[in-house]
């Protein structure tokens, strides 16, 4: 950059938390996403969590209507969006009334404030008499207000735009100011617009423009006096990339189709908070991804279990309500016995519930969800780059042992990104399709193909339409051991009903044995968590040990069935705390299968856990 | 997987499985199978390369006593199984039984988007106005007043007509046939087959247990040449031995006279499958054939138009994206667009 005119103190900060919040219009997430790559790029450790409001528009300007996304970023190892922020930007003064309780006291308040004008004070639901910018109330935090709106538009006076398309740039001020404060190049940023923008010079310049003029406001006005510097993190060497949860998972599936060698089909209807894994997927045709969007849930799992019996890897994703249209099939896919993954971006239930927010409510419906007896394994993602890891393992167990598999990811994971140090190719397992053996080889002659032999681990052969000589058919209903025809013999369907049950079981004996995440191997407590929850279990874990107690963390990603040792690894501990989005599902799951008084720490209000709530519940549990 | 090309199978005894055959004696479905597997046998295609998909009813048995391949599947959604399997193996023979219960009732919805995609499938839907393998009540397609088991004192509910329906979800194939005229189940069954897209075939079966006689009026010998029409593509429309013939006057169709000397032949209705608002019209004809004046029963193929399959069209988006992008390398998808390095 040109020469400072003026002094400046730069002060190191190890990690920061930034909320930037405004009207969902206000392009929020746009500003909060290229944020965080120029902050991943300069070699930060990132983590974020994007907040959408419910409605796709709401009115302007109301609490409804605001929109947030939360960066952590750090010179250190960081595991959450972080707890509270240390620098809160409000576009209106909804967006402020919103998050105001998300701020470090003492924390830097960023406003438009042209936001704040009677007309918004109003729709924000603030008294008549309020000033929240001037009236002192906000004076435990450092505010700085700035005529986001007035400025975007003076620096675009020579471009033709009118006034709408203008004030469409205010993102790209706050975004250049940002920059400036946190001490970045505007260059990352200016590449994205060129991409985005390449083809609408006018559009590119204005928003360029935009960008220019807030950086240059931090810089020339003598109202700023510190900036901060968060420097790179000691990250493992590597190339990375950025990729969110839903992304992660539709590379894991694509990548497991390309390892088994099978074409990869998604049959899915649109619902929060999947729908992104359908976009991703429906942009890599040339790999052989085939996507239906069904005209519902159950046509959705339907097609995929169709695509399955015509020898691809069936895969199909919802959330709750449309997992709980699809059980039915699912239980179809189970008795079938063929390949085929269900994915469950879990969001707050029960019915329509809180379809943006995130939960973890779903662990029984995944496991217990079925009529009849109908085990199948249930997998669930922890961050998301681990999405990527079990949609992956996902589609391997499903495919070598012939069993639907259900993988739990939720909201929070699912639009949260990070960096991600992605593998090679040839790094990655292989995965066998237990394929049947064409006629001939081994001297199997047409009329002996018995459909349901099965191998020592107790999968069945899979033989795909156009395969000479092993035409059969399977079904729904019970079917003989060895043939698959239907039988309604009492004793055959006990019989099938255990072989079943014993090949989902036998699957555990490929899992590795458990690993604690951190923490002595054993001791007063030990931390059991799932899912999304990882982070702020790990950083309250980090921090308790820090502190001096003898406390573990142990994440699972098997729920069912769950990885061999577990029960051993609870004995290890005087106390077992379950931390969880919902009400105590795994706990329950715990206590049924091991007998340990397992004790829950329970939010259910479709937000994520903060690592300093665990780390106190943690704490009251272990002085008791 | 390997797909080789066998030869045709000598007999038709050679499409059946070793499965015993379970519909109750006397079921129209017996006939249904047979002439299946005899147009089987004509065609000559490697059994492995058949596929009969189902749902759940009397009819959804179907797969169990071919020696092909197929899947028994749920209640309703055989159209969603083919769906999948369609898009992912586009060369097989796919076929799905139905039922007036499984495909019109719990899965309409999957019927209709079947039609509107044109998934390359033959549908014989067995219409026989009663849901049989629950014991008897009535269906969708059960006239209104129908007395069953659940309906003591008669259905309450408007029929559906199976024809309208599919016209109304631009189904490329319309066909009506009965389990009683196998040479024309038969003849309707080899069109089906030989269209490109969702061939519809709608079957008149007698449940003899449940609902017999439901469709006497159109296969009894007595009757039938008065309450049934067959439509043959650029003839007209005759029928009563030729007695009485189809007029369209001003799209509306009116039965004529042929004997009276004011019409012949050449006045009526020259049926036109590839005509969309003729068959419009003929799926219209659907009156109670109790009622005095009712205009006939049609059968035969009502329509048949080209349009491009929904898996055609998903697998040449796949060539096509091959083609523009290249084949998908693996390493420079998990890559992504932009990377950074540290160390």
């Amino acid at each position: 950059m040109d020469t400072p005119t003026r002094t400046r103190t730069i002060e190191q900060r190890k990690n920061v938390v930034i909320l930037f919040a405004g009207d969902s219009g206000d392009g929020i997430q746009l500003t909060g996403s290229q944020f965080t790559d120029t902050n991943a790029l300069f070699g930060n450790d990132v983590s974020t969590f994007p907040n959408f409001p419910a409605e796709i528009r709401a009115p302007q300007g109301t609490l409804a209507g605001v929109s947030g996304y939360q960066l952590h970023f750090g010179s250190v190892e960081v595991f959450t969006p972080g707890d509270q922020c240390d620098t809160l930007v409000v576009m209106n003064a909804a967006a402020l009334k919103a998050n105001l309780s998300k701020l470090k006291k003492g924390g830097i308040i960023i406003a438009n404030r042209d936001g704040f004008d009677a007309k918004n004070l109003r729709l924000a639901g603030y008294p008549d008499d309020a000033r929240p910018l001037e009236d002192g109330s906000l004076a435990n935090y450092t505010v700085h207000a700035i005529d986001v709106t007035k400025m975007t538009r003076a620096s675009l006076e020579g471009t033709t735009l009118g006034t709408k398309e203008k004030d469409r740039c205010k993102n790209m001020f706050v975004l250049g100011f940002i920059n400036w404060m946190y001490d970045r190049g505007l260059e990352p940023t200016e590449r994205f617009l060129e991409q985005k923008f390449g083809r609408k010079p006018e559009i590119l310049e204005a928003n360029r423009l935009a960008l220019k003029a807030g950086f240059d406001f931090g810089d020339t006005s003598e109202t700023f006096t510190t900036r901060f510097e968060v420097k790179p993190a000691p990250l493992p060497k590597g190339t990375y990339r950025a990729i969110n949860g839903n992304q992660g998972i539709a590379l894991g599936l694509v990548a497991a189709a390309q390892q088994a060698g099978l074409d990869l089909f998604y049959g899915s209807y649109p619902i929060t908070p999947a729908s992104d894994i359908l976009h991703e997927l429906a942009k890599h045709k040339r790999f052989g991804v085939k996507t239906f969007q069904a005209e519902d849930e159950i046509a959705a799992i339907c097609s995929a279990i169709g695509a399955s019996y015509g020898g691809a890897l069936g895969v199909t994703a919802s959330s709750g309500p449309g997992i709980a249209l699809k059980t039915e099939a699912l239980g179809l896919a189970m008795m079938l016995e063929l390949p085929l993954v269900v994915v469950n971006v879990q969001r707050g239930g029960p019915s329509t519930g809180l379809p943006t927010k995130t939960e973890q409510a779903d662990l029984w419906q995944a496991i217990h969800g079925r009529n009849g007896e109908a085990p199948i394994p249930v997998i669930a993602a922890s961050t998301p780059v681990d999405c990527f890891e079990m949609a992956f393992e996902a589609a391997k167990l499903a495919i070598e042992h012939m069993t639907p598999v259900m993988l739990l990811s939720d909201g929070f994971i699912a639009n949260g990104s990070e960096p991600w140090r992605f593998p090679q190719a040839k790094d990655l397992a292989p995965i066998v399709p237990p394929f049947a053996k064409p006629v001939g080889e081994d001297g199997v002659a047409a009329e002996q193909f018995l459909p349901y032999v099965r191998d020592e681990r107790g999968v069945r052969p899979w033989a795909v339409p156009g395969m000479q000589g092993l035409q059969h058919r399977i079904g729904g209903l019970e079917k003989e051991d060895r043939t698959g025809n239907v039988s309604y013999d009492p004793v055959n369907h006990e019989k099938m009903v255990r072989l079943r049950a014993d090949k989902v079981a036998r699957i555990a004996d490929t899992f590795r044995p458990i690993r604690l995440d951190s923490g002595p191997d054993e001791g007063d407590l030990l931390i059991v968590g799932w899912g999304s929850t990882y982070g702020a279990l790990r950083t309250a874990s980090l921090a308790l040990q820090e502190e001096g107690h003898l406390v573990a963390h142990v994440h699972l990603r098997h729920m069912f069935p769950f990885n061999p040792g577990l029960g051993a690894l609870m004995q290890r501990y005087r106390k077992v705390l379950v931390p969880e989005m919902n009400s105590g599902q795994l706990r329950q799951l715990i206590r049924s299968e091991f007998l340990i008084d397992a004790r829950g720490f329970n939010k259910v209000q479709g937000l994520p856990f903060m690592a300093e709530e665990v780390r106190a519940a943690a704490l009251q549990f272990l002085n008791e | 997987m390997s797909t080789t090309n066998g030869t045709a199978p000598a007999a038709r005894i050679d499409y059946a499985s070793d499965q015993e055959v379970r519909w109750c004696p006397g079921c129209g479905d017996y006939s249904i199978l047979k002439q299946v597997e005899t147009i089987l046998k004509e065609q000559g295609r490697p059994k492995e390369e058949l596929v009969f998909i189902s749902g759940i009813g009397c009819s959804s048995r179907f797969p169990y006593y071919l020696d092909t391949y197929g899947m028994h599947g749920i209640h309703g959604r055989a159209p969603a199984i083919v769906s999948g399997l369609r898009s992912v193996r586009p060369e097989l023979s796919v076929w799905m039984i139905t039922g007036d219960g499984d495909s019109l009732s719990i899965g309409g919805n999957h019927l209709i988007h079947l039609l509107r995609r044109n998934v390359d499938v033959n549908i014989l839907l067995f219409n026989n106005e009663i849901y049989g393998l629950t014991k008897g009540q009535y269906s969708p397609t059960s006239p209104e007043g129908a007395v069953t088991r659940s309906t003591p004192m008669g259905s309450t509910d408007h029929p559906f007509n199976p024809m309208a329906l599919c016209k109304g979800a631009d189904g490329t194939f319309l066909a009506r046939a009965m389990d009683r005229d196998p040479k024309q189940l038969r003849e309707v069954l080899t069109r089906a087959d030989a269209h490109r897209g969702a061939s519809l075939v709608e079957v008149y079966q007698n449940c003899n247990v449940f609902n017999d006689g439901a469709f006497e009026v159109f296969t009894d010998k007595a009757s039938k040449p008065f309450h049934t029409i067959f439509v043959e593509h650029g003839k007209p429309l005759v029928f009563a031995n030729g007695t009485k013939g189809i007029r369209l006057d001003c799209m509306r169709p009116m039965v004529v006279d042929l004997e009276g000397g004011e019409w012949s032949a050449d006045d009526c209705w020259v049926h036109d499958e590839r005509d969309p608002y003729k068959a419009s019209i003929l799926v219209r004809l659907f009156e109670d054939p109790t009622e005095e004046g009712a205009m006939p029963r049609p059968f035969g193929v009502f329509y048949q138009a080209d349009r491009p399959t929904h898996e055609e069209k998903l697998n040449a988006q796949v060539q096509r994206a091959r083609e523009k992008q290249g084949a998908g390398d693996l390493d420079e998808l998990l890559r992504g667009q932009h990377v950074w390095t540290i160390g």
